[in-house]
């Protein structure tokens, strides 16, 4: 496979290092974190605590307002665009598609750190893509219009985009959101493939917390700005944690077909009532 | 892809047919009739007594020249300021630079220099880059910083407040207005053969510039943090592709005034056959550009001889209907 010989060996580290960032004041606050390699990692949190800050200040949007980002030891706010281009890749929120981009122009953008003005399309190119979109199951939508698609088809598409990047890290912000269950299921599912068969390290932030426990090889929960705890989900993934992290009072239950955690809301009511005799009180 | 990629190459020899053809009806068309054969000769074998000759190669050669330069110049410019944009009504006026361009021509010929025409086109330019630097500063000193939204609402404000001190001197000063008045509405008539030389690095690099950055340009249109991602620094580029439009425009104002439309829609004709991938975008606007000029200059020169009208007006009566007409047809 060419992918494979194209990627490093050894698997690239992605570490943070004291990371404050923020726009006007901080928001993620004094954050050390390693990445592990080849697994994929869930950033939760409630809305408003930093995960998706952090993401992007991982993937160079934000610039850190102190301490760093290391990619295989190096601070990635210094390095060449391009160079880290090449390693890490990601896909925001709410990419947007410009009309009349088809299926496959869209995916063959993922090779931009790849080329140079000396060196447009090659065949290494044309193989990515066609490799992505493989992956992604994308295929047959290759001359459609990128505006003319699903939800779900269209979050493939972007997936492919950087898949074909051919980087060891991808970092994907929210990107189930919006979409149907069994797309979400089938997204999921894509992305462990990655991680799990390819060797991909990704990091992801997502909403929903039964698919999260159901997918991470490592869950990391984020609560005002700071990591609360980090694991795989059945280290971290249990009732107290998530009353601490979401305020969420929840029975956390094992799936015996799956292995798999799922959470269930308990005495929401009660809770409901609850928080508005303290409302009262205050 | 290879079909699509197949059928733009054919486009583009197309398109390279077409530029030639216009480009000698550019030439054939004039006042005095020139036989086909005079128009050839003057090229391979100049003779200075024959006025046929002198006439294609004083006058008519370089207007067309002027004429398919600039249409390519304000096609790129416009094509890159809505892809940095990221809005399909951006064209190169946006950063005020035609509007500026004409008050500082009007206020030159009033209260400097009001005979000599020679001045005219760097006063021009100068004029549209001293507005562009205005725009600028004003948009990157907002909160936000130089963002799409910041750079359209700085853009519309000063090009309201220069076309309305404009306004006001035509209203006060109707000598200057009797003699601006063709200059204004974009005109090739003043075209000169040593102001295009002038220009002509300034064109060569800027196009040049255009086509490199084209690639990240289909990038920056996905979102900026999508184009992060794919390794481009966005502050940075969006300075270079800023100054490119800068120098495209500048350049355009110098050779045949504020002439506007071109940059509106000439890229999103070239959409419409091309996608929206500006590695294709670009060398399309910088061919179809050049075609639409020579053609609509030919029109301003041939539909009321011996008379000419300004091309600026040519340029959007035969063009809005046309292109509507091109919507419609993409609609169906």
């Amino acid at each position: 496979m060419t992918i494979k010989s194209k990627r490093a060996k050894s698997p690239i580290s992605l570490t943070t290092e004291a990371l404050v960032v923020g726009y006007d004041k901080a928001i993620v606050k004094d954050v050390d974190l390693a990445i592990e390699a080849g697994k994929m990692s869930v950033l939760i949190g409630s809305n408003g605590c930093g995960k998706s800050t952090l993401l992007k200040c991982l993937a160079r949007v934000l610039k850190p307002m102190s301490g760093q980002v290391l990619l295989n030891q190096q601070s990635i706010h210094t390095l060449p665009a391009k160079q880290v281009a090449k390693t890490m890749a990601l896909l925001p929120q709410g990419p947007i598609a410009p009309e009349g981009l088809s299926v496959k122009e869209l995916v063959a953008q993922g090779r931009y750190p790849h080329q140079s003005f000396f060196k447009q399309w090659s065949i290494e190119d044309e193989a990515a893509v066609t490799e992505a979109m493989q992956m992604a199951n994308i295929e047959e939508l290759a001359d459609l219009a990128i505006t003319d698609l699903s939800g779900g088809q269209r979050q493939r598409c972007w997936i492919a985009m950087v898949l074909a990047q051919q980087t060891d890290i991808i970092l994907l912000d929210e990107p189930t959101t919006y979409l149907d269950l069994k797309v979400q299921v089938d997204l999921l599912e894509l992305l462990r493939d990655m991680a799990h068969q390819h060797q991909r390290t990704l990091v992801i932030v997502l909403h929903e917390l039964n698919l999260a426990a159901t997918y991470a090889d490592q869950l990391i929960m984020m609560k005002n700005g700071e990591i609360y705890a980090q694991g795989t989900p059945q280290q971290v993934f249990n009732a107290n944690n998530l009353k601490a992290v979401f305020g969420l009072s929840a029975k956390v239950i094992k799936d015996l077909e799956s292995n798999s955690l799922i959470c269930v809301p308990s005495n929401t009511s009660n809770n409901v009532s609850n928080n508005e005799n303290n409302k009262a009180g205050l | 892809m290879k079909r699509q990629k197949w059928l733009s190459y054919t486009g583009i020899m197309i398109m390279l047919v077409l530029l030639t053809l216009t480009f000698i009806w550019h030439l054939s068309i004039g006042t005095k009739t020139i036989p086909i054969s005079d128009l050839i000769h003057s090229f391979y074998a100049y003779d200075e007594s024959n006025f046929n000759h002198l006439i294609i190669q004083e006058l008519r050669f370089p207007r067309a020249l002027i004429a398919a330069c600039v249409g390519a110049c304000l096609a790129v410019a416009g094509a890159l300021m809505q892809g940095v944009t990221r809005n399909p009504l951006a064209d190169p006026g946006l950063l005020g630079m035609m509007t500026g361009g004409a008050l500082a021509v009007v206020y030159w010929s009033t209260f400097v220099d009001v005979d000599s025409l020679v001045w005219l086109p760097l006063i021009a330019a100068i004029g549209s880059l001293v507005s562009a630097m205005i725009v600028w500063s004003i948009a990157s000193r907002a909160p936000g910083g130089l963002t799409s939204l910041n750079l359209i609402l700085a853009g519309s404000a000063f090009t309201a407040f220069s076309a309305a001190l404009l306004a006001i001197h035509h209203l006060i000063d109707q000598q200057t207005f009797e003699e601006m008045r063709t200059w204004l509405v974009g005109s090739l008539l003043a075209s000169n053969i040593d102001i295009f030389y002038w220009c002509l690095p300034w064109i060569v690099i800027g196009l040049l510039a255009a086509i490199i950055l084209a690639p990240s340009v289909t990038a920056l249109s996905m979102g900026e943090e999508v184009a992060t991602g794919l390794g481009i620094n966005i502050k940075k580029r969006k300075w270079q592709l800023l100054i490119c439009v800068v120098i495209l425009t500048s350049v355009s104002i110098a050779l045949a005034g504020p002439l506007g439309f071109i940059g509106l829609v000439i890229p999103h004709v070239v959409r419409f056959f091309v996608g929206a991938d500006y590695r294709w975008i670009i060398p399309y606007c910088i061919l179809l550009g050049a075609i639409y000029l020579l053609f609509i200059d030919s029109i301003a020169r041939w539909i009321i001889q011996p008379q000419e009208v300004a091309t600026g007006l040519i340029t959007v009566l035969i063009g809005a209907p046309l292109f509507v007409l091109l919507v419609k047809m993409k609609v169906r």
